[in-house]
C-alpha cells in the first residue's frame, strides 16, 4: 500500500491511509526522502490519523525518517496520532523523541508556517 | 493456565512475512471488537500481536499466532499464543527485564508486550523454539 505524498508550497504532506507492512514503511521512507530532495521542501507533515497500530518497527522508521529529513535541513511534524495509539505506544515503551508532533493537519501546517515566516 | 474453562473461536495465523504481521494484528483487533473490547483495548491487543509476530519473523523466520476467545467465571478475554521453532531465548528472565529491549532496534520488546496485557508467560528452549502466551480480559 503506497502512502500518497502531496506537495503544498514548500511543504510535503504524506497521509498514511491504511495498515502498512514493514516493506511499505521502508518504501515510504525512501519515497519521502526522495521527494524532500526533489522539491527542496522545508517541512514535511506525516499524517497518522488513520493509523491504528504503531509498533516498534513503525515507530523506529518514523524516527529515522524525521532524522533524515532534519539532516537535510527540513523539519518533520507528525500529526494525528490517535489517543488509543498514543496510549499503546507509551505502554509498550515506544518514544518519538526529537520528533515534533501536532494535533492535526491544521496545527501541523500552522507550526511549519510560523517557523518559515519567522525566518529562522 | 488456571481455571480457563472454555476456549472457542480459535483463529490461526501462520507467520512467515511482514505481511502476515499485519494480517495477524488485524484479525486480533477485529476479534477484540467483536467480543466487545473497547477500541483502546483492541488497539493494545493488536499492538501486542504485532510485536509478538514481529519477533517470530525477526528471530525464527516462521511460526504462528493463535487467537482464542477465553472465559473465566463471567469474564471474557482473548488469548494470544505466538509460537515458533526458532533458536529460542537463552535467558528468558533477562529478555523479560525492562531496559533489555523496548524501543531500540535490539531486543525482543517482551517487557513492553507484557505491559499491554493482563497475563503473560514466555516459555523458551534454546534450539527448540519459543512460545509466548498473553491474555487480555475485557473490563
Amino acid at each position: 500500500m503506497e502512502v500518497p505524498i502531496l506537495k503544498q508550497g514548500d511543504f510535503l504532506i504524506a497521509t498514511v491511509q491504511a495498515a502498512l507492512t514493514d516493506a511499505d514503511l521502508l518504501h515510504f521512507r525512501t519515497a519521502l526522502i526522495q521527494q524532500v530532495v526533489r522539491c527542496r521542501s522545508r517541512g514535511v507533515i506525516v499524517d497518522l490519523t488513520s493509523l491504528d497500530v504503531m509498533d516498534s518497527f513503525a515507530s523506529r522508521t518514523l524516527r529515522d525518517i524525521a532524522e533524515m529529513i532534519r539532516l537535510r535541513g527540513a523539519e518533520t511534524v507528525i500529526v494525528g496520532i490517535q489517543p488509543e495509539v498514543a496510549f499503546a505506544m507509551v505502554q509498550l515503551g515506544l518514544k518519538l523523541e526529537n520528533v515534533t508532533t501536532a494535533l492535526d493537519l491544521d496545527e501541523g501546517l500552522a507550526h511549519l508556517g510560523l517557523k518559515s515566516t519567522s525566518g529562522a | 493456565m488456571r481455571n480457563i474453562q472454555v476456549v472457542e473461536n480459535e483463529i490461526q495465523v501462520p507467520i512467515n512475512s511482514d505481511q502476515d504481521i499485519v494480517t495477524a494484528r488485524q484479525k486480533g483487533r477485529s476479534l477484540a471488537i467483536t467480543l466487545g473490547f473497547s477500541s483502546a483495548d483492541a488497539i493494545l491487543i493488536a499492538t501486542a500481536i504485532s510485536e509478538l509476530a514481529r519477533n517470530i519473523v525477526t528471530y525464527a523466520r516462521r511460526g504462528e499466532v493463535l487467537l482464542t476467545t477465553i472465559h473465566k467465571s463471567a469474564r471474557t478475554g482473548i488469548q494470544l499464543v505466538a509460537r515458533d521453532s526458532g533458536p529460542g531465548i537463552p535467558d528468558v528472565n533477562l529478555a523479560l527485564r525492562d531496559g533489555f529491549s523496548t524501543s531500540g532496534s535490539l531486543g525482543l520488546g517482551l517487557p513492553g508486550v507484557k505491559r499491554l496485557v493482563d497475563e503473560f508467560e514466555c516459555i523458551s528452549e534454546v534450539g527448540r523454539g519459543t512460545t509466548v502466551i498473553a491474555r487480555k480480559w475485557k473490563l
